[in-house]
């Protein structure tokens, strides 16, 4: 149990009054940036780190983690309130998170997705804290062709038979795929479907298309009921968040199976945001409720939310213990341990025990102290939505704006941006679903990418995703979760052959 | 709240929902070609080590064709339901007012930068659709302007677009 014995010094070292104060500045800062969409986590902390060169490197990784851990909490806070993402990983939060705050139940998807979070952070910081070396050597097994098994599983486990018409739904999906590969092509280097346009060559970005598709296109949507935002029902009760700590153990097996998810995506670099999507697809899946996600369920809220935090969490792990960075934010976050002069691998373990240590306790630490400050502004952030229509919706579209330009520095963003929410509003009242477009927008260049890696190491024999055990199951599984619904609506016709 | 409107002129369709039905098919078979041509000319086979750099993007394009062909296909036969409004024209008359100074908005940023842009447009929302007194308009529309500067410009020192046409905040010096 050295472990424990390591981790009371690293809260020893950790809870210093200075290191505590960073903390609490560490986590509002880090909410302002989730909130902020286009301003990422790990934008975020790539530009706060040069006020770090002055702090001992223990003090700094804390409150760059405490940013990390605002932006992961704040990215729910927009997509509930205004079906804008903040983040990519709180995508999935929007689909049942933005429903309860129409209905009046912004208090309860805000209590839902802050603890969720927390509870997800949680499990994957204990799991750091036990499993490091066990957990690192796995990481190692991963190749091209397991990314792609990983990114192929994610697709299977959220697409399903969804309501409406199936060519729809494939036409939106396939337009995801269509709008990820614009730009240059990765493994070639030639430019692929830009007409000839140079601006192009960028490609279009997930959260450029996402600020537009629900947020633009939301704003729209609701103009046509009149000016006013449906949320205006939203109770500003303190009581709100303990009625609803009672209502989500209801959900613990949920959370469990998220966590699990979570924690797998983050170490084998999935990422958070996949991560969210596959819990959200698998909830919708097993749940008694699942065919009510999307219109305002607390699982729904709770599945990605669980997943998010433990993927983002567990992704520092690869990063500490082999130098490879899970998510971007782990990127940067490994750029400032350079600069530290500390090298990530087994060794820190070892060498900066101290450091390693003090990072972890702040982890428990910081996600407490980040509920705490999250949780005791979930009334004061729902009554954000009490704002008249006429003067949030304007700040709402400046910071889209703001938001779509800073990811790549492009005004041409801005007008897809613009684009983007004019598609969203016709897809919409069309049927056409948004959710396989932005997973396929999300995924596309990544699975292509790993499928086509693939092929270059196998010599174009697509039997390498069966070459061995991990990625031969892992394909299994996608191919499962692919035709299951298929299978259990032919079964559960043939059981009841009397009602035809 | 004394400042919300409902709009008049509902169950006065503005446009079908059969027609859009149709239209959207129709635009998303010309990306879809659009796609497939441009991919082909890339190199749409599989090769030696794997598929070339058009190959994915050809079939993407011919699934949209034919999706979207049998979209309007099925819309022609009457599947996709009667010509039910797609919208009404009060209601097109509200997404159109928040649409169109929206657009507006973002021409004005890229001709002076988005600071000054964000505060007209706040500004001119709030008196025109909000009908609030020009003190609080201006003041609430350059009051977050600033504040997005002082966040961005000092701040985080993410430059924001400064506008192609001239920089009215060029005194700044930022």
């Amino acid at each position: 149990m050295e472990e424990i014995n390591a981790l009371f010094h690293g809260f020893a070292v950790a809870l210093t009054p200075f290191n505590m104060m960073l903390m609490f500045l560490g986590i509002t800062l880090g909410v302002i940036i989730g909130v902020l969409p286009g301003l990422g986590g790990a934008n975020g902390i790539a530009i706060l780190l040069p006020l770090t060169f002055t702090m001992p490197p223990t003090s700094a990784i804390i409150m760059l983690s405490c940013i990390y851990w605002g932006a992961l909490f704040g990215g729910a806070i927009t997509s509930v309130l205004f079906n804008i993402p903040g983040e990519p990983w709180s995508v999935a939060t929007t689909f049942d998170g933005y429903p309860m705050a129409q209905q009046g139940r912004a208090g309860e998807a805000l209590t839902a997705a802050f603890t969720s979070s927390f509870v997800g952070a949680f499990v994957a910081v204990v799991m750091i804290t036990f499993l490091a070396p066990l957990v690192a050597r796995f990481a190692l097994e991963f190749g091209p062709p397991e990314f792609f098994s990983v990114y192929f599983l994610t697709f299977c486990s959220f697409v399903g038979m969804g309501k409406g018409s199936p060519f729809k739904i494939i036409t939106a999906m396939m337009l995801g795929f269509a709008l990820a590969a614009v730009g240059m092509d990765t493994v070639t280097g030639q430019l692929r479907l830009n007409f000839g346009w140079t601006e192009l060559m960028r490609g279009f970005d997930f959260l450029v298309a996402v600020i537009g598709l629900f947020g633009i296109g939301e704003i729209l949507l609701s103009m046509e009921e009149g000016l006013s935002f449906q949320g205006r029902t939203a109770k500003i009760d303190p009581k709100i968040v303990f009625a609803t700590w009672k209502k989500l153990p209801r959900y613990w097996m949920t959370s469990v199976r998220s966590c699990l998810i979570g924690c797998w995506m983050g170490i084998t670099p999935g990422g958070a945001t996949p991560a969210s999507f596959m819990s959200y697809g698998v909830a919708k899946r097993m749940s008694r409720d699942g065919h009510k996600f999307g219109t305002g369920v607390l699982e729904g809220v709770v599945a990605p939310e669980t997943a998010a935090h433990a993927a983002g969490t567990s992704a520092l792990l690869p990063m500490l213990s082999l130098g490879i960075p899970g998510s971007p934010t782990a990127a940067v976050l490994l750029g400032g341990l350079l600069i530290w002069g500390l090298q990530p691998g087994p060794l820190l373990f070892v060498e900066k025990a101290d450091f390693v240590w003090g990072l972890i306790a702040s982890m428990y630490l910081g996600n407490i102290a980040g509920l705490i400050v999250v949780l005791t502004c979930v009334p004061l952030f729902a009554a954000i939505l009490r704002v008249p229509f006429s003067i949030i919706a304007p700040v709402i579209v400046v910071i889209c704006a703001i938001g779509a330009y800073t990811v790549h520095n492009a005004m041409l963003d801005i007008w897809f941006m613009l684009l983007f929410g004019v598609i969203g509003y016709v897809f919409k009242k069309l049927d056409y679903p948004m959710a396989p477009m932005v997973l396929a927008l999300v995924l596309g260049d990544r699975a292509e990418d790993s499928f086509r890696q693939a092929m270059l190491i196998s010599q174009g024999d697509v039997r390498v995703f069966f070459s061995n055990w991990l990625v031969g199951a892992i394909m299994t599984l996608g191919l499962i979760m692919l035709v299951w619904p298929v299978v259990s609506e032919f079964l559960a016709r043939r059981r009841t052959p009397v009602l035809t | 709240m004394s400042h919300d409107t409902h709009p008049e002129g509902t169950d006065d369709p503005a446009v079908g929902t059969l027609t859009m039905e149709l239209a959207v098919a129709a635009l998303l078979f010309t990306f879809g070609a659009a796609v497939a041509i441009s991919s082909f000319s890339l190199g749409a086979r599989w090769g030696d080590d794997g598929p070339q750099a058009g190959y994915f993007p050809f079939y993407i394009g011919v699934i949209i064709c034919i999706c979207s062909l049998v979209t309007f296909v099925q819309g022609i036969a009457g599947k996709l339901g009667g010509n039910r409004p797609f919208v009404d024209k009060g209601p097109l008359r509200q997404v159109m007012s928040v649409l169109v100074p929206a657009a507006v908005y973002v021409l004005l940023i890229q001709l002076i930068g988005i600071y000054v842009a964000s505060a007209v447009y706040i500004t001119f929302f709030m008196i025109w659709l909000g009908h609030y007194s020009w003190l609080k308009s201006i003041s609430l529309g350059v009051g977050v302007s600033v504040f997005a500067f002082l966040m961005f410009e000092i701040w985080f020192q993410v430059p924001l677009y400064k506008g192609s046409l001239f920089d009215p905040l060029s005194f700044l010096g930022y």
